[in-house]
This record gives C-alpha cells, structure tokens and sequence, in this order.
C-alpha cells in the first residue's frame, strides 16, 4: 500500500516514572530520570477543574499540554483524536459497584464523566477549541488505530492535529480483565507540511505482515502494564528522529512507520 | 471552511430499533406514526420511564464459532447485522475488493458495559468476576467493532468511536477520509448500544428522562426516553455504485462550552452544519429533510429549533424522530442516517411524534404529521456529551450539488 507522510511537531509523555519526553531521552541514555510526582499537573485546566477531574481526564490533558507547548501551536486550532483502549476504570468501577448494590444514588457527574470523550471534551472546553474533536478505541491496538485515524485527519482536511492515548491503571475486580496495572500516557502534534517545529517526518504504511516492534530494555515490558504504551516503539524512535518501527493498527494489520529527520 | 468532496455510494443499509427489525418494519412504523415506546421493564430495579427496547434480543443466539462475544449488546448488532441482507452485501464487497481493503468503523457510547455491570452483580465469593464473565475483550469499549469485525472476517482497518450521541454519525467522516486517501477501498460504519443500568441510572441522576414517552419539541418536554438500536451501512466509491444513494457530506465540530449541556447558541452544532454545507457544495435551501437530534431534553431542543429557524428556509422540513424510537444513543446517527435516507426513497417527511403542542420557539420547517413529498436531500443531526456535534448531509442517486 502507498505510504503517507505527517510532520511531528510536539510530543507529549507522562507515567509514574517518566514526567514527559525528555525524561524518555535520558532514560534511553542509560540515565536516572526523576520519576514524575503524584498525579499528572494538567496546567491547561483551569484550577477548579483540575481539583475536581479524574486522573484519566488530567493524563490525556497533561501530555496533550506537553505536546501543543512543544510545536508552539495555538490548541483551538487543533483537531484532537484521543483514545484510551479502556477509558477511565476507576469510574467504569464506581458505576458498575454502585449500579449493583444502590442504582438510584449513582452520581450525575461521575456519570457524565463516565463517557469515553470526557478527556477530549474537557481539553476542547479548557483550550476553546471548535475543532472536530474525537474519541476512539480499538482495545491492545488503540494508539496504532487512533494513529492511523489521526494521519488521515492529517492529509484529508491539510490540518494539524492533536493525538492522545492514554490509560490510566485500574483495581480489582476489573483489574482482572483489563491488565492495566501502571498509567501511561502520551500525545503526537501532527502536522501536514513541514515547517520550523518539525521535529521529525513519519512515512506510514498499512502492513499486513504483522511484527512487533522489540523494545529498549528499560522499557521492555510496559506494553504489557498498559495498552496505550504500544505507542513506545514510536517514541523511541522519536528520541533517534529516525528508523522504521511497526504498530498494531487492528487485530489483524500492521502500521509501518518509517521516521526520518527533515 | 472544507473543500467540497466526492459523494460516496452508500451500497446497502440497515436499521434495527423498538420501531422494528430492519428497514420495512422501520417504513411501516413511520408510514403509521406508531411509536416503539413501552413503559420501562428493562432496569434491574425499577426506574419509572419509558424505554425503546428492542424486541427479540434476548432470542438471539451468536453462532457457535462467536459465542465467547456473548452480551446484549453483540447480540443485537447480530440481529441488526442479519436484517435486509447486509451479510451478503458485506460478502460481496469482501470478495470484490478483499478483506484488508474494508474498514469498519463503529460508534458506541457504552458497548457492552451492560455485561460489565452484570459481572459485578455476580462477583465471586473472593470478590472476582464469575469464570464466564472473564472474558476480557467484551468489558472493553472496542467489543462491539472487535466482534463485528470477527463476524464478517474484515481485516481492514477497524476502530470504535465512542464521543456519547454523536459516535455513529462520525463513522460517515472517518470512512469518508480513509476511502479519500486510497487506504482502503470501502466501509463498513454503524453503530450498536444497547438498554443498561449505566445509562438509564446515569440520565435519570441527571434529570434527564422523562416519566412519559418522550416529546421531542413539544412545549412540555420533560427529558429523553432511553433506547437501544443497531444499524450499519456501506460505503463505496461512487463510481463502483453510480446508482446508489450518496454520502454527500459531513461536518464535525465542539462546542467548547460544557461536558453535559448544550453550547446556548449552539455554536459547535452550527458549526458542523456549516461544515456539511460547504463539503456537500449544498445550499441551505437545497436541503428537503432535515432528521434533528430531537432528544426532549429541555436544552437540546431550545437551541436546535433556534438553528433550524435562522439556517433554513420555511420550505426546508425538519423533525425530530426520537418519539419513535426513543433517545438509542451511540446509535441514534445511524438510525436516523437510515430514516434520512428512507425519507429519499420513499418521499416520506416523518412527522415529529409526540410534539402535539409544539413549542413555539419551532419555526415554520417542523413537520409535526408525516408528509408525502419529494426529498433529493436529507440531512441528519447527532450530538452528544462533552459538546459533540456531527452532521450529514444524503442524497438521491443522480444528485448533483
């Protein structure tokens, strides 16, 4: 299949040992970074609505704000593709514990916040962006499909546009099915020209050979801990500012990803 | 503002709601104004309301080769999948272009959460799911488009969209722009959601349903009824289906404004009609038929007809359908994409059911009683939580903007 080329311009990072892309760097230099403390800031929310959001709303709006500030973009111009392959467990817990044993005292707010877009929801509200704005999952796969929905955003409409992909961990019992036991997050600013914030360019191509990508040793067993770390062999990648990797982008097809400086 | 783009064939279609199974049930029900409203005996404790709930869902058994997909939810985008002859619609398309050559795309606003929520109805002694519900892919917001992608052996790329009431008209978009770049051939998109506590229990805390079949634009509106469908369509390239209805265009947009209610002067919804406008190359008064999100909650419906009276002409006709088929969230784009492109083929306005003392803030445009008239162009309204808007703009084969 004919490859597709975006432009990266920011890149966005946060789990509880890394607090954002330069901390990858230096822990890929064979570095100690300093682990990232409490929960992710999320500076782009206003003050009372940090204090009252999830954590899976403050990971998405945290990297998201790491990666905007990087490509010096104004974020109400962005069109914004998050996705989570489990969005926010500790509420899909709290709903489903309090559903079985008291319904009618479900709490309104948790239930809005329930909906997989609240992440992209409260950064378009925090940042005034009328963009298109957009939620997606594709479970193990979800950052190589949000990815692929991302760069098509990209090249059809000639736009900029904000990717996440972030889970946050989750407890017992839906642990147990989720297998997401560490956060991570972590957020692409895509571009379809290159220009001064061009950090580096991304060729992509659907594959249906399918391989995975093998991970620096630090790293090598973080997908298994969280879905939305299947983004790693990218970020790496993106340490070096080129080399091929490879992606899930479904169960059944790959996304080559052949990275280049410009 | 978007360049205008080329109309995609949709090649075959299907809808599945309280008003019937597939698309000659769903015909009659409009051909007759009769709801599918019933009082609520779906809740597992009671909840005083009314609900859309589809018939025949608990009969439906999966194949053998998919029972581990087993919940509510697969079922009915089973049921929905076997009407009108989509399977072998599907078949066909997989044979002519190949199965990687096929996206699917599906909306859902809480796939099968319902199973999650019965899991945790029946936990272990030790407080862990029962050994039948530890089945991890279907307590995952992709279950739906994972199963249906099993179920019809598509290899293609395959992604769940999932942004609350507008999930399944945003499917139309995200096809349209894969299709665009050549990185595959056709689409499977549609949506399922299905009747669950976390959505009955999470709108009622919200004061958002209503204790009667909902009224969508009546002057006594007082909230949503809650409701299930499944529905699907099938995107081509035009060229390959000259005579088939047409995608003609779509717009997406947010609010910005706030997670639960509507943008007051619906900024985010105009937005994205603008943006169906221009894609489609239409002009307002192009349009014939207008399907609106309608739901009968008391802020959606305020600002919608403010956005019908100031962007439509009065010969433009607008209605809201929910009074047929209830409030079926993640799936209410497909379902009215499908009432939409019915309203084409059979020259059917359906009548706005339920709104029999219409709030005046209602222009000229509503159709409260059915009406016979050619309809070229059909548009359809979907919004949801977190300030999500998404139009899209049908029409007949033949149709040059």
């Amino acid at each position: 299949m004919s490859a597709r080329r975006v432009y990266v311009e920011g890149i966005g990072l946060w789990s509880p040992q890394l607090a954002d892309f330069a901390a990858l760097r230096s822990l890929l230099a064979g570095l100690m970074p300093t682990p990232s403390t409490g929960r992710p800031a999320a500076a782009t929310l206003p003050p009372n609505e940090r204090r009252r959001a999830p954590e899976s709303v403050l990971l998405a709006v945290e990297v998201a704000g790491q990666a905007v500030a990087m490509s010096g973009r104004d974020a109400a111009t962005l069109a914004c593709v998050f996705a989570s392959s489990h969005g926010d467990q500790p509420i899909t817990d709290y709903m489903c514990a309090t559903l079985a044993q008291a319904p009618a005292e479900l709490s309104p707010t948790r239930f809005h916040n329930s909906v997989h877009n609240a992440p992209v929801g409260y950064w378009t509200i925090a940042t005034d962006c009328h963009a298109p704005s957009t939620a997606v999952a594709a479970q193990r796969a979800s950052f190589g499909a949000g990815l692929l929905e991302a760069v098509s955003l990209v090249l059809a409409e000639q736009r900029a546009v904000l990717l996440v992909c972030s889970d946050t961990a989750g407890s017992a019992p839906l642990l147990e099915v989720t297998g997401c036991t560490q956060s991570f997050g972590c957020a692409l600013v895509l571009a379809p020209e290159p220009g001064a914030a061009t950090i580096a360019s991304l060729q992509v191509s659907l594959t249906t050979t399918r391989i995975l990508s093998a991970l620096p040793e630090p790293l090598a067993d973080w997908r298994d801990a969280n879905a939305s770390a299947a983004a790693l062999p990218l970020l790496a990648r993106l340490v070096e500012g080129r080399g091929r990797c490879q992606l899930d982008a479904a169960a059944t097809l790959g996304l080559q990803i052949d990275m280049d400086h410009v | 503002m978007p360049v205008s783009m080329t109309p995609l064939a949709i090649t075959a279609y299907t809808a599945t709601s309280a008003i019937g199974h597939g698309l000659t049930a769903q015909l009659d029900a409009l051909q007759h104004s009769r709801s599918g409203l019933r009082p609520n005996d779906f809740s597992s404790t009671p909840l005083d309301c009314w609900i859309g709930r589809v018939d025949g869902v608990e009969d439906t058994a999966l194949p053998a080769t998919l029972s581990a997909w087993e919940c509510r939810n697969n079922r009915l985008a089973w049921l929905g999948l076997n009407q009108d002859g989509f399977l072998d619609r599907v078949q066909a398309a997989r044979a002519r272009y190949g199965a990687t050559r096929i996206a699917l795309l599906l909306g859902t606003s809480t796939a099968s959460i319902g199973a999650t929520e019965e899991a945790y109805r029946r936990l272990d002694a030790d407080g862990g799911f029962a050994d039948d519900m530890l089945r991890p892919a279907i307590h995952a917001p992709h279950s739906l488009a994972a199963f249906v992608a099993t179920a019809l052996a598509l290899e293609g790329p395959c992604l769940t969209i999932s942004t609350a009431c507008s999930s399944s008209a945003k499917v139309f978009a995200s096809a349209e722009r894969l299709i665009q770049l050549g990185l595959v051939d056709a689409a499977v998109v549609g949506g399922v959601d299905t009747l669950c506590d976390s959505v009955l229990f999470g709108f009622n805390a919200l004061e958002l349903v209503s204790p009667e079949p909902c009224r969508p634009f009546d002057a006594s509106r007082n909230g949503i009824s809650i409701a299930e469908a499944a529905g699907f369509a099938l995107l081509e390239r035009i060229d390959a289906a000259p005579d088939a209805l047409q995608l003609l265009g779509y717009g997406e947009a947010s609010d910005a404004h706030h997670m639960s209610t509507p943008h007051p002067d619906g900024l985010g919804a105009e937005l994205a009609l603008r943006d169906t406008l221009a894609r489609a190359g239409l002009d307002a008064a192009q349009v014939d038929y207008i399907n609106l999100h309608g739901t009968a909650s008391l802020k959606n419906d305020e600002v919608e007809a403010a956005l019908v009276s100031r962007a439509f002409p009065t010969r433009t006709r607008a209605s809201s359908t929910k009074g047929f088929t209830g409030h079926t969230l993640g799936a209410a784009g497909i379902v009215e994409a499908a009432i939409a492109l019915q309203a084409i083929e059979h020259g059917l306005i359906p009548g706005n059911l339920g709104g029999d003392t219409p709030d005046p803030i209602c222009g000229a445009q509503f159709a409260w009683r059915n009406e016979q008239q050619r309809v070229d162009v059909a548009l359809s309204n979907s919004f949801g939580f977190g300030g999500n808007n998404a139009c899209l703009a049908f029409a007949r084969a033949g149709f040059a903007a």
